[in-house]
C-alpha cells in the first residue's frame, strides 16, 4: 500500500510538471504582454501552440544525421526526468535520492550538449551560431550555479534537493544573509540558463541576438513540440527548483491526500509570483550585448561567492 | 590458484613474445601484425585479472627478483594501489592492441611497422614493472625503459623535423622528471641511513623510515614535480600537445590514458605510502596546480584546431581533476579526516580509469578518423557521422563522458570530486573552507568547458557537411578498430552507470593507504546507489537516470509514431539566396571564438584580417584572408629564456672547443697542475 502511494505521488508529479510547464510559460506571457500594454493571447497559447505542432507533418533538412531526430526526445526526456526528482508537490518522491541537484543541473548539461550538436548537424551558419553562444553562456553560468549550490548544500548539510528543501522547511523563517545572496545568484542564473531577457531573448529570430532560437531554427512538426515542451518544462524546473532550495515552505510532507492538495494549491501561487518577479527583470532590461554576458554573469558569481563567504562568516 | 604477482609477471614477460614474432616472421607483415597485436591482447588480460585479483584480495605480494645489480636485487610489490593501476594499464593496453590489429595495418607500406611493434610491446611491458617496482632501482629501470620505448614510438615517423623536435622535447621533459625523481629517491634512502650508503633503495625500507619534514619536504617536492613533468601538469605540459599528435594513434592512446597515469601512481606511492605524514600546505599545492591544469588544459585545448593536439591539451586538463582529488585528499589527511580523504582519493583515481577510457577511446577514434581522412586538421572535415556511422557513435561516447554528462564516467567521477569539495567546511583552517569553494567553481568552469570544447570537436568533424579541399574517398573503420573502440564505449557506460560496484571494490585502495573505507552502499539494491559518505548527504544512482531518460524517450517516440509520421526530406532552406556552400558552415575557429574574446588575455593570440583588392577597385575587396595564431604563454616565459641560455651557454663553452690537438693537451696539463695543486 506504502510503495502504491508512492508510485501514485510520484507519477502525480510528472503530470502535474508536464501537464502544468506550458500553463506556466503561458503565465508568464500573458505578463510580459501586460506590462508592455499589449493585448494577451490567453495562458492556453503554448497548448495550441503545441497541439499545433504535433499535427503538423515533420520537414528535416537532406543532411540531417540521427543526432537532428534524437535530441527533441532527449530534450523532453530529460526534462521529464528531472520534474520526477524535484520535490514540488511532495517531499515523499521515491526517485529523487537517484538525483541530487549537482545530478540535476548535469541532466539539463546533456541536454543542452545535445541540442548544441542539433544545431551543428545541419551546417547552417545559425546552428553553429547558436551552438558556440549557449556553450558560452552555460561555460559562465556553471560556475555560478554551482556557487549557489555550494551555498545551499552548505546551509543543508547536503546536496540531496529533499534533504535541503526539509531542512529549510523545518527550520524557523528567518532571514538568512547567505541564503539571501545565492537566492540572488540563482535568479540570475535561471535567467540565464533559461533564456530569457538580458541574456537571451524567446521571442526573436533577429539573426544576430538569438542563441536558443538560433540552435532549433531548422526544427518542425512533432520535434518542434517536443522542444518547445521540453523548453518549457525546464523553465518550469528551473523555477521549481529555485522554489525547493529556497522558499520550501508548504510542500507536502505527507502522502494525505489534503496535504498534497494544498502543495499543488501553494505551489500555483509560488509560480505565479515567481513568474511575475522573472517578467518584472525581463520587461526592466533591455537585451545585452553577447559580450557584456560576462559582466551579467559575473555579478551571480559574486553574488554566490558572497553567499559562502557570508555562510562561513555569520553562519 | 596462481598468485596474481605470479600472473602479472608472466604478463610482463608475455610481452616479449610479439618482439620475438619481429625476429620469427618479420617478412610477413600482415600475419605479423595480426599475431603480434593478438598476443599483447591477451598478455595485458591477464594484467587485467591480476589486477583485479590484487585489488580485491586485501593481501600485499612481494617478491625478490634475481635480477638487477650485485646485491641490489629487483623487488617487486603487488598491493592494492599498483593492483588498481595495473587493471587500469592492462585493460587500456587491450583495448588498444584490439584496435592497433586493424589500425597499424592500415599505415600502409613504407612505415616502420616492425619497429613499432617492439618498442609497442615493451612500452606496455614496462608500464606494468612501473607499477610493480618496489624499490628505487627497479622503479627508475622501469621509468627509463618506458620513457625511452615511447620516445621510439614518438619518433616513429622521423622524417619529419617537426617530428623529430616533439620527440626531442619529450625526451628533455622526459629526463628533468626522470633526475629529478632519482634525487628524491637518493633524498629518501639517504635520509633513512643518515646519507651512508644505498641499502635502504627498498620502498619497505622508506616505508618503515620517519623522515624529517625538512627533507620530507625536500624529497615530496623533488618528486612531485618529477611526476608532474611526466603527468604534463602546467606549466611542465610544453610536451604534450607536440608529442601526443606526432605519434601513431594507438600510441597516442596509450601515451595519454596510461602513461601520464603512471605519474599519479608515483605520486600517490611516494605521498600515500611512503611519506604518510605531511602538513597540509603540500595538498594545496597539489590542490592549486591541479586546478591552473585543469582549467588552462581546456581552455588551451578549446583553441586548437589540430584535432590530436586538442585531445593531447585535454589530457592536460583531465590530469588536472585527477590532482583535483589527490590534492584534496593530502589536505583532509593532514587534518586527520581519513573517510573525506578516502572520498578524495577515490575521486581522484576513479576519474585515473575514467580519464584512461575514454581519453584512450577518443585517440582511438582520432586515428580512425585520420586514418579515413589523411586530415589532423579539424576545419579540413564535416559530415562525417554519415560516413563512418560506428566510428562517430564510439567517438560521441567519448565526447559526453570527457564533458562530464551523465550517464557516463566522467560526471561519476567529477560528482565524487565536487562531493569531496563540499565536506571542506568541516577543515579547520578559515582559509581554506574559504578558498576550496572557490575551486569547485573552478572545476565546474572546467566541466562546461570542456562541454563546449567537444560540442566544437564532435560538430565539426562529424557533423554538418565536408569542409575539406580534398576529395579523398572516406570508408568505415576495420572491424577490429570498431571492437576496440566499442570495448571502450562499453567501459565508459559501465562505469559511468554502475560506479557503486567499481567504488566498492576500488575501496580496498583507500583502506589500505588511510585506514578508511567509504559508505558507498545502502540498502537491498546497494549496487544502484552511489552514496558515498551518508545518504543523507548525497545520492547518484546511474541506473535509474539512464533507464528513466531512455523510458521516457522510448514512451514519448511509441506514443508520437502511433500513426506512421510523414518526413519530408528536403534541401536545407537558404533564404531564397544563392545556394549554401559548406564554407558557410561554422569552424573550429569560429566556434571558438566567444571563448577567445572572452578568455583572451591567457593566450598569445595573433589575429589579422586582410582584405585582398579587386583590380579594377580597391574599394571592393575581392577576396579576405584571415590569419590567426593562438599560443601557449608557458613557452615564452618560461621555456624560452631558459632554452636562450642554455644555448648561449654552450656557444661559451663550445669556445673551448678549437679541435686543435696541442689545445687540448694545455688543458688536461692544466687541468692536472690544477688538481696538484689543490689536492
Amino acid at each position: 500500500m506504502k510503495a502504491l502511494t508512492l508510485i501514485f505521488i510520484e507519477i502525480l508529479q510528472a503530470i502535474v510538471v508536464i501537464a502544468l510547464a506550458p500553463a506556466f510559460a503561458g503565465w508568464v506571457d500573458v505578463l510580459k504582454c501586460w506590462t508592455q500594454g499589449r493585448t494577451s493571447a490567453g495562458v492556453m497559447q503554448p497548448y495550441r501552440n503545441i497541439a499545433k505542432l504535433f499535427v503538423k507533418d515533420v520537414v528535416i533538412a537532406d543532411n540531417a544525421s540521427w543526432i537532428f531526430r534524437f535530441t527533441p526526445y532527449l530534450v523532453f526526456g530529460s526534462a521529464v526526468v528531472v520534474g520526477s526528482v524535484v520535490p514540488i508537490i511532495s517531499m515523499n518522491l521515491f526517485l529523487a535520492p537517484s538525483a541530487d541537484i549537482i545530478v540535476v543541473i548535469a541532466i539539463f548539461a546533456t541536454a543542452r550538449f545535445f541540442m548544441a550538436l542539433a544545431g551543428m548537424d545541419i551546417g547552417t551558419a545559425f546552428g553553429g551560431m547558436g551552438a558556440s553562444r549557449e556553450m558560452m553562456v552555460a561555460s559562465l553560468t556553471e560556475p555560478a550555479i554551482l556557487m549557489a549550490i555550494f551555498t545551499v548544500s552548505l546551509a543543508g548539510r547536503s546536496t540531496s534537493l529533499l534533504h535541503i528543501a526539509r531542512a529549510f522547511a523545518s527550520g524557523a523563517l528567518v532571514l538568512r544573509p547567505s541564503i539571501v545572496f545565492a537566492g540572488i545568484a540563482f535568479v540570475l542564473v535561471v535567467i540565464a540558463e533559461t533564456g530569457r531577457i538580458p541574456v537571451d531573448n524567446p521571442s526573436t529570430h533577429l539573426e544576430l541576438t538569438m542563441i536558443h532560437e538560433a540552435m532549433i531554427l531548422e526544427y518542425s512538426g512533432r520535434h518542434l513540440a517536443l522542444i518547445e515542451w521540453g523548453a518549457m518544462i525546464r523553465f518550469f524546473l528551473f523555477v521549481t527548483l529555485g522554489i525547493a532550495c529556497f522558499l520550501p515552505w508548504g510542500i507536502a510532507v505527507t502522502d494525505n491526500a489534503g496535504d498534497i492538495a494544498t502543495s499543488v494549491f501553494l505551489m500555483v501561487i509560488k509560480l505565479g509570483i515567481a513568474g511575475a518577479v522573472l517578467v518584472l527583470i525581463e520587461t526592466g532590461l533591455a537585451k545585452m550585448r553577447l559580450f557584456r554576458l560576462t559582466e551579467f554573469l559575473g555579478a551571480a558569481f559574486l553574488m554566490a561567492t558572497l553567499g559562502v563567504i557570508a555562510f562561513f562568516i555569520l553562519e | 590458484m596462481i598468485a596474481p604477482i605470479e600472473l602479472s609477471i608472466i604478463s610482463v614477460v608475455a610481452f616479449v613474445i610479439p618482439v620475438l614474432f619481429v625476429v620469427v616472421i618479420g617478412n610477413d607483415p600482415r600475419r605479423l601484425i595480426r599475431m603480434s597485436f593478438s598476443v599483447s591482447a591477451l598478455a595485458s588480460l591477464f594484467s587485467v585479472v591480476a589486477g583485479a585479483m590484487a585489488v580485491a584480495g586485501h593481501n600485499v605480494e612481494q617478491l625478490v627478483l634475481p635480477l638487477g645489480l650485485p646485491t641490489l636485487p629487483f623487488h617487486l610489490r603487488l598491493d592494492q594501489l599498483s593492483g588498481f593501476f595495473i587493471f587500469v594499464v592492462g585493460l587500456l593496453s587491450f583495448f588498444v592492441s584490439v584496435y592497433s590489429v586493424g589500425y597499424v595495418s592500415g599505415l600502409g607500406a613504407g612505415k616502420p611497422v616492425k619497429r613499432l611493434i617492439v618498442f609497442y610491446n615493451i612500452f606496455i611491458a614496462a608500464m606494468f614493472m612501473v607499477c610493480l617496482a618496489d624499490d628505487a632501482l627497479c622503479f627508475l629501470v622501469a621509468w627509463e625503459v618506458m620513457a625511452a620505448a615511447s620516445y621510439f614510438l614518438v619518433m616513429f615517423e622521423d622524417g619529419r623535423s617537426e617530428n623529430r623536435r616533439a620527440a626531442y622535447l619529450y625526451m628533455v621533459m622526459a629526463h628533468v622528471g626522470a633526475v629529478l625523481i632519482l634525487l628524491s629517491f637518493g633524498v629518501m634512502a639517504g635520509v633513512t641511513t643518515g646519507f651512508e650508503d644505498f641499502s635502504c633503495y627498498t620502498f619497505d625500507a622508506m616505508r618503515a623510515a620517519k623522515f624529517p619534514l625538512k627533507w620530507a619536504t625536500v624529497a615530496f617536492l623533488l618528486s612531485f614535480f618529477g611526476f608532474a613533468a611526466k603527468a604534463g601538469v602546467i606549466p611542465f605540459h610544453v610536451w604534450l600537445p607536440e608529442a601526443h599528435p606526432v605519434a601513431p594513434s594507438n600510441v597516442s592512446a596509450l601515451m595519454s590514458g596510461v602513461m601520464l597515469k603512471t605519474a599519479i601512481y608515483g605520486i600517490v606511492r611516494i605521498t600515500f605510502d611512503i611519506i604518510k605524514v605531511f602538513p597540509w600546505w603540500w595538498g594545496t599545492m597539489v590542490l592549486v596546480l591541479g586546478l591552473v591544469s585543469a582549467v588552462m588544459g581546456v581552455l588551451y585545448a578549446l583553441m586548437q584546431h589540430d584535432l590530436k593536439k586538442l585531445l593531447a591539451y585535454h589530457s592536460v586538463e583531465n590530469i588536472g581533476i585527477i590532482l583535483i582529488g589527490i590534492g584534496l585528499s593530502m589536505i583532509f589527511t593532514s587534518f586527520h579526516l581519513p573517510v573525506m580523504a578516502a572520498l578524495a582519493l577515490i575521486a581522484g583515481l576513479y576519474h585515473t580509469m575514467n580519464h584512461a577510457m575514454f581519453k584512450g577511446l577518443l585517440f582511438m577514434g582520432a586515428g580512425a578518423v585520420l586514418h579515413a581522412t589523411h586530415e589532423r586538421n579539424m576545419d579540413e572535415m564535416g559530415g562525417l557521422i554519415h560516413l563512418m556511422p560506428w566510428t562517430s557513435a564510439f567517438f560521441l561516447v567519448g565526447c559526453i563522458s570527457i564533458s562530464a554528462l551523465p550517464p557516463f564516467n566522467g560526471f561519476v567521477s567529477e560528482w565524487l570530486t565536487f562531493q569531496a569539495f563540499l565536506l571542506s567546511p568541516s577543515l579547520p583552517v578559515p582559509l581554506m573552507k574559504l578558498l576550496i569553494p572557490m575551486g569547485a567553481a573552478l572545476l565546474a568552469l572546467t566541466g562546461a568547458l570542456a562541454a563546449a570544447c567537444f560540442v566544437k570537436v564532435f560538430g565539426v568533424i562529424f557533423l554538418g557537411n565536408w569542409r575539406g579541399h580534398s576529395q579523398h574517398v572516406v570508408t568505415e573503420a576495420g572491424w577490429s578498430m570498431r571492437a576496440g573502440m566499442s570495448l571502450a564505449s562499453l567501459a565508459c557506460l559501465c562505469l559511468g552507470v554502475l560506479p557503486a560496484i567499481v567504488i566498492n571494490w576500488m575501496d580496498a585502495i583507500s583502506e589500505s593507504l588511510l585506514k578508511a573505507r567509504l559508505v558507498t552502499t545502502s540498502g537491498v539494491y546497494g549496487w544502484m546507489w552511489l552514496t558515498p559518505v551518508d545518504p543523507e548527504r548525497a545520492s547518484y544512482s546511474g541506473p535509474l537516470v539512464l533507464i528513466g531518460i531512455v523510458a521516457v524517450c522510448a514512451v514519448t517516440y511509441l506514443l508520437l509514431h502511433v500513426k506512421p509520421g510523414n518526413i519530408s526530406r528536403v534541401p536545407v532552406w537558404d533564404c531564397g539566396f544563392k545556394k549554401l556552400t559548406p564554407k558557410m558552415q561554422y569552424n573550429a575557429v569560429s566556434f571558438s571564438m566567444p571563448f577567445r574574446r572572452i578568455f583572451g588575455f591567457l593566450f598569445d593570440i595573433k589575429e589579422q584580417i586582410r582584405l585582398v583588392p579587386q583590380h579594377q577597385h580597391p574599394a571592393f575587396p575581392e577576396n579576405s584572408q584571415y590569419y590567426l595564431r593562438v599560443r601557449d604563454r608557458f613557452w615564452g616565459w618560461l621555456y624560452k629564456p631558459v632554452i636562450d641560455r642554455v644555448v648561449l651557454l654552450s656557444r661559451k663553452t663550445g669556445m673551448l672547443q678549437h679541435g686543435r690537438i696541442h689545445v687540448y693537451l694545455i688543458y688536461s696539463f692544466v687541468t692536472i697542475i690544477v688538481l696538484l695543486a689543490l689536492l
